[in-house]
Order: C-alpha cells, then sequence, then structure tokens
C-alpha cells in the first residue's frame, strides 16, 4: 500500500492504495470523484483527461503514487451546476454532447488547451512554429485529436471551444 | 496489472542502483502502464524517476543544445531554441500522439518505446519480442504497419516514435548513465538495434543504465522538414515518416541527412543515400536514384508491400521540397 496526498481542486485528500491504482481510479473509486470518466482505460480516448499541475493529461496512464503532492484539477473543480465554467456553459448553449460521457474530458481538455495555445504553443498543423495562430477549426480538431466522441458531436464541440478562445483573445 | 513494488528515485544513482537490481524505470509512464495492464510487460518493481533534476534544456559549450531526460514532449517541441533551431524536430514532436500523452512523455522514455506491433500487444499470440524463441505471427500474418527495412526471419516490428526520427536527422547523441555512476555518449543512430536474431532486445540499454539526456549538435542552417504519412490524419503512428535536413549551396545539395520512421525497427539512415545526393544539383532523375539505393533490399510482407511506393513517393516529394528555392527552415 502507498499513501499519497493529493491536492485535488485544491482541497488536499490522503489516499492510501495499491501500486497499482492509477489516479482515475484513485479519483473514481477511492475519493468519489466520478466526474472523471474511464472509457478505453489505455490513453486512447480521453474521457479521462483531469488538469495535473496545469497539464492536460490522461489519468488512465498515471499511478497515483507518482502524484504526491501534485495539484489536480477534475471536472468537479472546474465550476459547479450554479456556477458553470466559460467552456461548460458553452458545450450547453452549443449543444456540444449527445450522451455526454466524453464531455468532462473535452471540457479538462479544452481548458488547458486554450492556455497552451494562449502560451503560444504550435500544433502540427500551425503554419509556422512562431505560435501567434489564432484557433481555427483545424487548430481546434487538431489540438483536441486526444479526445474523442463516439456520438461525434464534433462540430459543435468545436463551436463551443472557438467561442470561448475567441472570447479569451 | 500483475503487483510491483514502487519506489521514487533519491537521485541518479539511487535510479541506477534499483535498475541494476532488476527494477524498471517509470518517467512518464504512458508506454510502459500500458503495456503493464496487458500483462505484455510486468516489472516486479518500478522506480520512479519523476523528481530527478533531468527537465532542463541548456545551451551546450559548442553551441547546442542539451535536452534533460525528463523534458517532457510538449516542453520540448515548445522551446523557442528547438523552433527556430531545429524546427524538424519540434515538428516531429508535433506529429505525434496527442496533446496529453505530450504532456507526460519525456525525451528519454520516448526512446525506449515500445513497438505497436499488434502480435507483441497480444498475449495470446507467440511474439518473439514478447517472448524469445516463440515465433512471429506477423510476418505472414497483418502486418500493414510493419518494416520493409532491415528485418530479420525473427521479427519484422517496427520503431513507433517520430521525435527519435527527427534526432537521427539532427545526428544527436543520447546521454546514459551506468550503475558505476559513469556517463557515456552514444550516437542516436547507434542507440536503436535491429531486431535480429534477438528482437526482445529494442536499444543497447544494460541493467542499471539511465537515459539522462540527448544532446543536439550546433544547429544547421537549412531547409528542415518533416513529413508523416498515417492512416489517420491526426493521433496516429507513421506508415512512413521523412525527416529531412538539407542545405544548399550554389543549386548543389551540399549536405543531406534523411531519416525515416515507421519503416524498420530503428530510426532508418542510409549513408550512402546522403553521399549520392551531396554535391549534386536537384534534379527528378537523381531522386528517383536515391529512392532506388533506399528501396534496394526493402522487402514487403503482403499487407505492407504498399510501404515501398509509398515511401519512395514521400521521399521524393520531401526531397523536392528541401531544394526547392525558398524551402521552409
Amino acid at each position: 500500500m502507498e499513501t499519497t496526498e493529493l491536492i485535488i481542486n485544491g482541497e488536499s485528500r490522503e489516499l492510501e492504495a495499491d501500486s497499482r491504482v492509477t489516479l482515475l481510479d484513485a479519483l473514481r473509486n477511492h475519493l468519489g470523484l466520478t466526474g472523471t470518466k474511464k472509457g478505453c482505460d489505455h490513453g486512447q480516448c480521453g474521457a479521462c483527461t483531469v488538469i495535473i499541475n496545469d497539464r492536460r493529461v490522461n489519468s488512465c496512464l498515471t499511478l497515483a503514487c507518482m502524484h504526491d503532492q501534485d495539484e489536480i484539477t477534475t471536472i468537479e473543480g472546474l465550476g459547479d451546476p450554479g456556477n458553470l465554467s466559460p467552456l461548460q456553459s458553452a458545450f450547453v448553449s452549443h449543444d456540444g454532447f449527445q450522451c455526454g460521457y466524453c464531455t468532462p474530458g473535452q471540457i479538462c481538455s479544452a481548458t488547458a488547451m486554450i492556455k497552451e495555445a494562449e502560451a503560444g504553443w504550435p500544433s502540427f498543423v500551425s503554419e509556422t512554429l512562431e505560435g501567434s495562430e489564432q484557433l481555427s477549426d483545424e487548430e481546434i480538431s487538431e489540438r483536441m485529436s486526444g479526445n474523442l466522441c463516439r456520438c461525434a458531436a464534433y462540430p459543435n464541440i468545436v463551436n463551443a471551444i472557438r467561442e470561448v478562445a475567441e472570447r479569451k483573445s | 496489472m500483475k503487483p510491483f513494488t514502487y519506489a521514487r528515485a533519491a537521485d541518479s544513482a539511487d535510479a541506477t542502483a534499483q535498475a541494476a537490481k532488476d527494477a524498471t524505470i517509470i518517467a512518464g509512464g504512458t508506454n510502459l502502464l500500458d503495456l503493464m495492464k496487458l500483462e505484455v510487460m510486468s516489472p516486479d518493481k518500478l522506480v520512479d524517476i519523476n523528481r530527478l533534476e533531468l527537465s532542463q534544456i541548456e545551451p551546450t559549450d559548442n553551441g547546442g543544445l542539451r535536452i534533460g531526460a525528463l523534458v517532457t514532449n510538449s516542453d520540448c517541441a515548445a522551446d523557442q531554441r528547438v523552433r527556430s533551431d531545429y524546427p524538424v524536430l519540434a515538428r516531429a514532436i508535433l506529429a505525434g500522439a496527442s496533446g496529453q500523452l505530450r504532456n507526460k512523455a519525456t525525451t528519454g522514455g520516448n526512446l525506449c518505446q515500445r513497438t505497436r506491433c499488434y502480435y507483441f500487444y497480444d498475449t495470446a499470440m507467440p511474439c518473439n519480442k514478447r517472448e524469445p524463441g516463440s515465433g512471429c505471427q506477423a510476418m505472414n500474418g497483418f502486418n500493414r504497419i510493419h518494416a520493409i527495412l532491415g528485418a530479420s526471419d525473427a521479427c519484422i516490428a517496427t520503431y513507433p516514435g517520430d521525435m527519435a526520427v527527427a534526432m537521427t536527422a539532427l545526428k544527436a547523441t543520447v546521454e546514459i548513465e551506468d550503475k558505476k555512476g559513469k556517463s557515456r555518449n552514444v550516437p542516436i543512430e547507434d542507440f536503436h538495434l535491429l531486431p535480429g536474431d534477438h528482437p526482445e532486445k529494442d536499444n543497447i540499454l544494460e541493467s542499471g543504465d539511465l537515459i539522462t539526456a540527448v544532446i543536439l549538435p550546433p544547429p544547421v542552417k537549412a531547409a528542415h522538414i518533416y513529413r508523416k504519412v498515417r492512416d489517420r490524419a491526426s493521433y496516429a503512428f507513421a506508415l512512413c515518416s521523412v525527416a529531412a535536413v538539407i542545405t544548399m549551396e550554389s543549386d548543389k545539395i551540399a549536405s543531406a541527412s534523411i531519416a525515416f520512421g515507421g519503416l524498420a525497427h530503428k530510426p532508418w539512415r542510409d549513408r550512402d543515400v546522403e553521399k549520392l545526393l551531396e554535391g549534386k544539383a536537384p534534379s527528378a532523375d537523381l531522386f528517383a536514384k536515391a529512392a532506388d539505393m533506399l528501396l534496394a533490399d526493402a522487402e514487403g510482407h503482403g499487407s505492407n508491400d504498399f510501404k515501398i511506393p509509398l515511401t519512395r513517393r514521400v521521399l521524393i516529394s520531401v526531397l523536392k521540397e528541401a531544394t526547392s528555392p525558398g524551402a521552409a527552415s
């Protein structure tokens, strides 16, 4: 058993769990935070995306015990029903989902992705590597390619993300 | 996943000492944990190196760049020096995986990622890489993603990455610390191995070795191109990729350094092809000869036969782009 302190959504949580427990399983099964979803459990679908120390990662592909004292933001930490984050609100107004299973991962991923773009990170489809790209639909699709939506709500997901990215810039 | 003990390395000496006693080093873990879930790999001990001081990108004395083994793929591709002086590397990294994975994947770990051969991943199947001597099902099975160059009767798996392909074209070296604390530098071209009779060995790392950095030589003002062909527009491994660093002088190719991904058990570089190109004026005839030379010994295994004409076309296209006036740099 490993004892790990995780700072989740600003709150210190102590976890005592087997070394094999992924961060995803720790959140869902040990800490009661079921907003983060398990899709493929192999880092391919992005449903489990959370933000660790300001970076979006697949929580299924990292062990909880590797994250002692790391700061983790889950969908529960981005907003709540009475106080939605800008992306949560945009997903609702643009109907950026159908079944909603991939949505927490999409929103965590997009929240961090917009910050990456603001920091000037280029992407594979960027014309130059200078990082002055606007978040065009092509840029959003490329940067969000680690989040799959089996309902294929992609057009509205892109619309929701673009609206928030444009409002910010 | 099989049970394992977990320990965090206090420093690099601790990491190499534990690794010498059969612990498997974990950094980003994005490939290792996936393989552990499938029980393709089942280490008894993990040693976590994530808190070691290996996350810096620093200039070297001779004007190159030293990329620490724990620099994430994201940080490497976003680094201003990498973007302006080694664009082929930034492009190659951005061509690989997804944003989430690049945030976790590290420079050292990426070099050590395992093949994506379907049979290697399927523990119900024989595989000489996973279980030496058990046989190879890919040879006469589904082998769309498999090697056309440098394969052996034992294994036709490919090295799947993009980053190392660009680093090969850049003539990088891998800095390795051994269990005695001694550091050695290995040209990246010699780091990965061809499968031969021992496909279970992906690279030259020995028990107790720890990759501490990748060192890039001083930048070359050149056309830097990374071209990747894959089954999806994004987030897919290369069927064929080409990293090219090519300089021109008086309308002739002065130097050419070209590496290929998705074709072999390692990033593939053919010095004869580079020598053929150097000192000559670019022409369709020259490029065709270069492709002939590269693929003279290429061998398909059925579903990957298409890679031979594909690689030919991709190489010719990249050479045209790299030698045309105003080529990207």
